[in-house]
């Protein structure tokens, strides 16, 4: 459904160095450095799939989304995307698609959100029926019915988002961009984006990219992910791939009546210890987490024991380190 | 066209919300009118020579340049158009299945017309009903009355054309002031504005009449006050037509030609 191979962007940005001279010298001599955003991006996306894209600041995610969405060219590369090349087909293109810019606007900021979305019906030429349809539903899963007849410049952010998203969906496009949905937005409301994407991508099979820094988002909604940096595609994969094989790293905490020594357990690391409570960084690839807890039992007078995962943020955070982007 | 058409609407509803700021223009456009009829008052006065155009029509001329200004003004703009491209949110645009020449212009044909349908009509009426020789009134007769009617279109069509490659300049210049202004200032002086066209010297007007700028207020304003006769008027509607032609053409070879380097930055 979405063929991408050998992308790449690369932009002319402008330097000086601080200073006035520096700043007169520029008038006459500018130099430029080209920032290479995208490097030989190539991946494939099947119909019905919600596919993460993530990356730290920088790393080429909103340009890739740009590039797919036909309104970047890229320098280098192929694109096809049910059939087209967005850039090159532009118009025909983007009927197919849905785009949502998180840190941009697309409704009309003095009108109530009803008419943006009646300008986005002649504007896409939706019929009356597939109109009410999709207004219909949704109005409801969006729960949008209160705010639509309120003009955009007084709604919250939330609620802006959902109408943003909403207003990208109209159309039934069969993909849909997301590009940082959640920002910005309170745990309400990305809960309810989130369970809308679910929801549209199981009961209309739109498939979904979704670029965002919330990692509990893609732990939501993406099977897949895809992880950039630098413009190059670092890892693709599942999630649960990804957790096996950076989050083998297991953390119990025990809570026990006084003892006087730290107990030692061969394979596991003290990441804090006091005579009441002991917190164990374990390596299940060497250990297994049962054996551990044996050990522990056996030693101690347990009062409460947790087992944690390592929180997907900080998994990120480790590769981000290992692929020193 | 469906869509072109819903969004001249759209942009003619958000236009006709702002009344209050219509009144205070329709004071300004008084202040401008009167001033302008004074000078021009005090020039004729001093003069024994007989002029190209009488003082009368002349008046005629300023009070429809103040009530239609809305549709001549090049400074005129729109400032949503312009903070999509400075800031981006033209991507949106970008992703729309249409013609964004197209787009933009609808909208930009739309503020203008809702910006003068607010305006013309006060200044007209009060205008007309003061005392001559500062009195506005009614054309000769029917055909000027047409004529006038379709020149003045065919310049608003004019208009927008040039201010479209306002616009599109500033993918370029990525700045809202720069062509805005040099448009602005040259545009008001070509088509009449500040000197009015018939008493500029002869090699100026030669120069006016080359280019595209005095068909928009000068040519429909004079037709009305009667200034300009059927003959010139009909000739001056195929020039008009031609101008509309080139400036199409030039704007839409030129935001093709723009969007291949545009550049979305950020987010």
């Amino acid at each position: 459904m979405i063929e991408v191979s050998g992308l790449s962007k690369s932009f002319k940005v402008a330097k000086r160095k601080p200073g006035l001279l520096q700043a007169m010298k520029s008038l006459f001599y500018r130099q430029f450095t080209t920032v290479h955003a995208l490097k030989d991006i190539s991946f494939n996306v099947n119909q019905g799939e919600i596919v993460g894209y993530i990356g730290p600041n920088g790393a080429g995610k909103s340009t890739t989304i740009k590039i797919m969405s036909g309104i970047l060219i890229p320098d280098d590369g192929k694109c096809n995307i049910l059939g087209y090349t967005p850039w090159k087909d532009r118009k025909h293109y983007v009927k197919n698609i849905g785009v949502v810019f998180g840190q941009r606007s697309q409704l009309w900021w003095d009108v109530p959100v009803i008419d943006s979305f009646h300008l986005l019906k002649d504007i896409y030429k939706i019929t009356e029926t597939d109109f009410k349809d999709n207004l219909e539903l949704l109005t409801e899963t969006l729960d949008l019915s209160e705010i639509l007849n309120t003009p955009v410049r007084q709604l919250s952010l939330g609620q802006r988002m959902r109408c943003e998203i909403g207003a990208s969906l109209l159309h039934s496009p069969k993909i849909l961009f997301l590009d940082e949905p959640t920002i910005g937005l309170d745990a309400v409301s990305k809960i309810a984006v989130r369970h809308f994407i679910k929801t549209i991508n199981q009961e209309k099979k739109v498939t979904v990219i979704l670029t965002t820094h919330d990692m509990s988002d893609i732990e939501a909604l993406a099977k897949r992910i895809i992880l950039i940096g630098k413009g190059q595609i670092l890892l693709d994969g599942t999630l649960s791939e990804l957790k096996s094989k950076f989050g083998t790293e297991k953390v119990i905490t025990a809570d026990y009546s006084r003892i006087k020594e730290p107990i030692d357990i061969p394979h596991t690391k003290i990441l804090s210890y006091s005579d009441e409570r002991l917190q164990l960084a374990v390596d299940t690839k060497q250990i297994k987490v049962s054996d551990v807890i044996t050990a522990l039992s056996q030693n101690l007078e347990l009062y409460d024991l947790t087992v944690d995962s390592r929180p997907i943020e900080e998994i990120i955070i480790d590769l981000y380190k290992e692929y020193q982007i | 066209m469906s869509a072109y058409i819903s969004l001249f609407k759209m942009r003619l509803m958000q236009g006709l919300q702002y009344q209050v700021a219509a009144f205070a223009g329709v004071l300004t456009q008084f202040f401008w009118g009167f001033m302008y009829i004074m000078i021009y008052q005090a020039f004729y006065q001093s003069t024994t020579n007989v002029q190209p155009i009488s003082l009368h029509q002349l008046i005629v001329v300023v009070w429809l340049q103040q009530s239609f200004l809305a549709l001549i003004m090049l400074w005129f703009r729109d400032n949503e158009i312009i903070s999509l491209i400075l800031k981006g949110d033209i991507a949106y645009e970008l992703c729309r299945p249409a013609d964004l020449y197209g787009f933009w212009y609808s909208r930009l044909i739309a503020q203008r017309l809702s910006s003068a349908l607010l305006r013309f009509v006060p200044i007209l009426l009060v205008a007309s009903l003061l005392p001559y020789p500062y009195r506005f009134s009614l054309p000769d007769n029917v055909i000027t009355f047409l004529l006038f009617l379709i020149t003045l279109f065919l310049g608003l069509i004019i208009v927008v054309a040039i201010s479209m490659l306002i616009y599109i300049s500033m993918f370029y210049t990525l700045s809202g002031v720069g062509s805005l202004l040099i448009f602005g200032v040259l545009g008001e002086f070509l088509s009449g504005l500040i000197i009015p066209v018939p008493l500029m010297p002869h090699s100026l007007k030669i120069i006016v009449y080359l280019l595209p700028f005095r068909y928009c207020s000068d040519l429909p304003f004079r037709i009305y006050a009667g200034n300009i006769g059927y003959h010139e008027a009909i000739l001056s509607i195929f020039a008009q037509i031609f101008w509309i032609i080139l400036l199409f053409l030039i704007g839409k070879l030129w935001i093709k030609k723009a969007l291949k380097r545009v550049v979305i930055q950020g987010g």
